[in-house]
């Protein structure tokens, strides 16, 4: 039997192959003491690393790990809470000045000081350095010198709200009142930046140096970022492990299965599919916890057929004809939870979070629902089209499931549909474009724990992220004297009260709050997300 | 011979360019990429106008095209959104996609043709009926089913092997992927290599070597296997393409961070340079795999000659 043993010799080939594989595969770091690194996914950041052009989460991962910033959110609470400021003063929520403090250094020697941040918020500004979170810096005086909206040509470098005093202090004049703007100086756009990021620029993106309790050791740009603790970091929250060796995954399924393997300790997005298997799977390795996401429905409100009277009542019949809870019971899993407001459970009820504020608008009131449409006179075009992308996250089989929720109050099978767009920047195109044919996804990650971040962009006249178009007076005047409050509490009530302002035209649906998800494997303790569901890396005890 | 070199090399110039600007073309009616940019909002319009005209966003698109063809012929691929050179992605990204595609085609070559040929001298014996029904299992299976179920069985159950492959993407972490990657092409390369091998047993030649009293092996790789080649590296030829084009799903279950991983991010992205300058390269390795195929018949046929 000549042919067999062919075949018999191919097999062995491969087998002995495999295990060459599994030999000459390196095993990880061990070792049980704080110099130990961890290894965690991560995904490839969409722009080049630099705090004023960072918008998304990945890329904000890094920042948080090699950045301390004037504020710093609690890890658990998610209060701002000063870092490098000594003081941030203010008499008319207008004119604010600001004292570094002492004794803090870039990670390369250089020290920290009022002229570090006032360099690097006049970069991040300037239009020159196309940076996507220039607009964090627009209520500063100056800001439509260095940044005209319009495109044209800027008559200025430099932001002139922004003065340097002296080497630890610098004042910062708004355009508008804005009480709570201290608060903001948490977001990783307000970073201070070295010298060395203007002087060599490119060799910074390449490894860049900040003043955080990580370095960068290494950067292989689509695929690995080796981070290491930096021992001589003068801030309090020092890392309580060795460092973290963020592994880019092309797909969160595989990082689940190398979690699962033993080759990743920790994952911080759990992928849909594996959900159901998660608790199983982990134990008490599998965090769950809310985080500062809110996803709701818009509406296209400059398309005439959405915006006539009568109109809020279909909104509203649209909501409640929505079965939240059984959608992300069995949907998600219960790592979403239904929104009973516009903002998030993570601002706590001093923050301006007020459960049931939404009312018997967001239930699950299938009849009432039915009714309401009819009185506000129909759905425009007798069909509700739901827009979403379809290339992330598991959009299809959730808004299917509003679509079934919806088809069953009407009891119309073709009340509802959705209607998909390709990839996320087609579908942004055509936000951008006014084009949607009905009520669209929207979701909104806060960039710091205030109620006014998810009120203000979102559903402000002409706001930066008000897709939809929704405008009132009522409710931008009642924002406007909540910004201009010199107390805290009584912000949050005038946030409030415009809230219910967007509650009764019901400008866009709010579905529910989404929680961060993560793994870990048995080697980590003292895992746990922050509010902007990121792992809190330098918490983390290996071994 | 060279005359006929040279005259596929002159027509591959408007294959090049028709693709090219198919691609350019296919990338640019998906919208504007510059809104996907600024997250889940809009992208402030001076800047977006700005990034715009830095990535040449703002002209028409003939223009772009013309001005891309000429910085492509300088080398320059531009750069990607994330502020890397295409170059420099292209340069991470290949290497590994070479080093996957080379495994799939020895596992290809190695065993899609020793069970070619012997299932193809032993017809309708059991090894052939069991092989055949093997293929037709590995054909009707996809492959990311294939790789998912091995990835978890070697990877995760018995620990064989590590589930993702590293940075580094070494040879031996490349054995299972290739092995996934090739699996499918792998079957057809034993089909066909059964069919050609039981058609020319029964030729004249092979009837004539016989009865010369040649050893069994001479006749069997010196005539045999060499006339039955021909369709065999026709189809490997093209599947290392399609092997290096199509290697996404595979990429992706295993970790690999090679073409098919930066052209899909690219896709997602819409990032028109990434695409098109990986796509451009793909083109010109199927067209030369194609040549090379091409040249490689009158080795395998002396009587096949170019004019």
């Amino acid at each position: 039997m000549r042919g067999a043993t062919h075949a018999t010799w191919a097999a062995c080939a491969v087998t002995a192959a495999l295990a060459a594989t599994a030999c000459g595969g390196g095993g990880g770091d061990s070792g049980a003491d704080g110099a130990a690194v961890l290894s965690a996914s991560w995904g490839d950041p969409q722009n080049p690393l630099e705090p004023a052009n960072t918008n998304e989460v990945q890329g904000g991962k890094v920042l948080d790990m090699i950045f301390r910033n004037l504020k710093r959110y609690d890890p658990e609470t998610g209060e701002a809470e000063d870092m490098l400021a000594e003081r941030i003063e203010t008499s008319d929520s207008r004119n604010f000045t600001i004292t570094v403090k002492d004794g803090w250094t870039f990670s390369n020697g250089e020290k920290v000081t009022a002229r570090s941040f006032v360099d690097a918020w006049n970069y991040g500004a300037s239009l020159r350095n196309n940076q996507k979170n220039a607009y964090f810096f627009g209520y500063i005086e100056g800001y439509d010198k260095t940044h005209p909206e319009d495109g044209a040509e800027q008559s200025a470098d430099t932001l002139s709200g922004l003065k340097v005093v002296d080497d630890r202090t610098f004042t910062v004049e708004l355009s508008q009142k804005f009480s709570t703007f201290p608060d903001t100086l948490g977001y990783p756009a307000y970073a201070p930046l070295p010298r060395a990021f203007f002087d060599d620029h490119d060799a910074w993106v390449k490894k860049p140096v900040g003043n955080g309790p990580y370095t960068v050791e290494s950067y292989a740009k689509g695929s690995q970022m080796s981070l290491r603790t930096w021992d001589a970091y003068p801030g309090p929250d020092k890392a309580r492990n060795g460092g973290v060796d963020l592994k880019v995954y092309t797909d969160n399924n595989t990082a689940y299965t190398d979690l699962m393997a033993g080759n990743l300790d920790l994952v911080d997005d759990v992928p849909a599919a594996q959900l159901k298997n998660a608790a199983n799977d982990l134990g008490d390795r599998y965090i769950n916890t809310p985080a500062g996401i809110i996803q709701t429905l818009s509406f296209p409100h400059y398309d005439a057929q959405w915006n006539k009277p009568g109109m809020e009542k279909v909104r509203k019949g649209l909501s409640m004809a929505i079965d939240r809870e059984q959608i992300t019971d069995t949907i998600f899993q219960k790592t979403r939870t239904p929104a009973t407001d516009w903002t998030s459970p993570v601002l706590g009820e001093d923050g301006g979070y007020r459960e049931g504020l939404c009312g018997a608008a967001c239930e699950h009131r299938p009849d009432e629902a039915r009714k309401l449409i009819e009185e506000g006179g129909g759905l425009p075009g007798g069909q509700v089209r739901i827009t979403y992308n379809a290339d992330t996250g598991s959009h299809r089989e959730w808004v299917d499931a509003v679509c079934n929720s919806v088809n069953n109050a009407l009891d119309d099978d073709k009340a509802c549909v959705g209607n998909p767009i390709g990839t996320f920047a087609d579908f942004r195109d055509r936000i951008g474009d006014e084009k949607m044919p009905g009520p669209f996804r929207a979701g909104w990650q806060m960039d710091y724990p205030l109620i006014q971040n998810f009120l203000q962009p979102l559903y402000y006249t002409n706001a930066s992220s008000n897709d939809g178009k929704w405008s009132n007076k009522d409710f931008d005047r009642l924002v406007d004297e909540a910004n201009a409050e010199t107390d805290t509490g009584a912000a949050v009530e005038k946030f409030q009260q415009a809230e219910e302002v967007l509650r009764d035209d019901m400008g866009a649906i709010p579905l529910w709050y989404q929680n961060g998800s993560a793994g870990y494997s048995d080697r980590l303790s003292d895992v746990r997300l922050n509010p902007f569901s990121v792992p809190v890396y330098n918490e983390i005890k290996v071994g | 011979m060279g005359r006929y070199v040279v005259r596929r090399l002159l027509q591959m110039i408007p294959v090049f360019v028709g693709s090219t600007l198919l691609i350019f073309l296919m990338v640019n009616v998906m919208g504007d990429p510059v809104a996907g940019l600024c997250g889940e909002r809009q992208c402030d319009p001076a800047t977006a106008a700005r990034l715009k005209k830095e990535f040449g966003l703002d002209q028409p698109v003939w223009q772009q095209y013309l001005t891309y063809m000429g910085n492509v012929f300088t080398g320059d691929f531009g750069t990607a959104f994330n502020g890397q050179e295409v170059t420099e992605l292209m340069a991470t990204a290949f290497p590994v996609t070479i080093r996957l595609t080379v495994v799939a085609i020895l596992f290809e070559i190695v065993i899609g043709i020793t069970l070619g040929v012997i299932t193809g001298l032993r017809r309708g014996r059991p090894v052939d009926t069991s092989v055949l029904m093997l293929t037709l299992v590995v054909i009707s299976v996809p492959t990311f089913v294939t790789g998912l179920v091995l990835q978890l069985l070697l990877g995760v159950e018995w620990g064989w092997i590590k589930p993702s492959v590293s940075t580094d993407a070494a040879f031996g972490e490349l054995i299972v992927p290739g092995l996934v990657l090739a699996s499918v092409s792998l079957a057809y390369v034993t089909r066909l290599t059964r069919t050609s091998i039981a058609e020319n047993r029964r030729s004249d030649y092979v009837r004539t070597a016989v009865a010369k009293g040649l050893p069994r092996r001479r006749v069997i790789t010196r005539h045999l296997l060499r006339n039955s080649l021909i369709p065999v590296v026709t189809f490997i030829g093209t599947d290392i393409g399609a092997l290096m084009g199509g290697a996404i799903v595979t990429e992706r279950i295993f970790n690999i961070h090679g073409v098919g991983y930066q052209l899909y991010q690219g896709i997602l992205r819409q990032n028109t340079q990434t695409v098109v300058g990986f796509v451009t390269v793909l083109v010109l390795v199927f067209l030369v795999a194609n040549l090379i195929v091409d040249l490689l018949y009158a080795v395998l046929d002396p009587r096949i000659r170019y004019a």
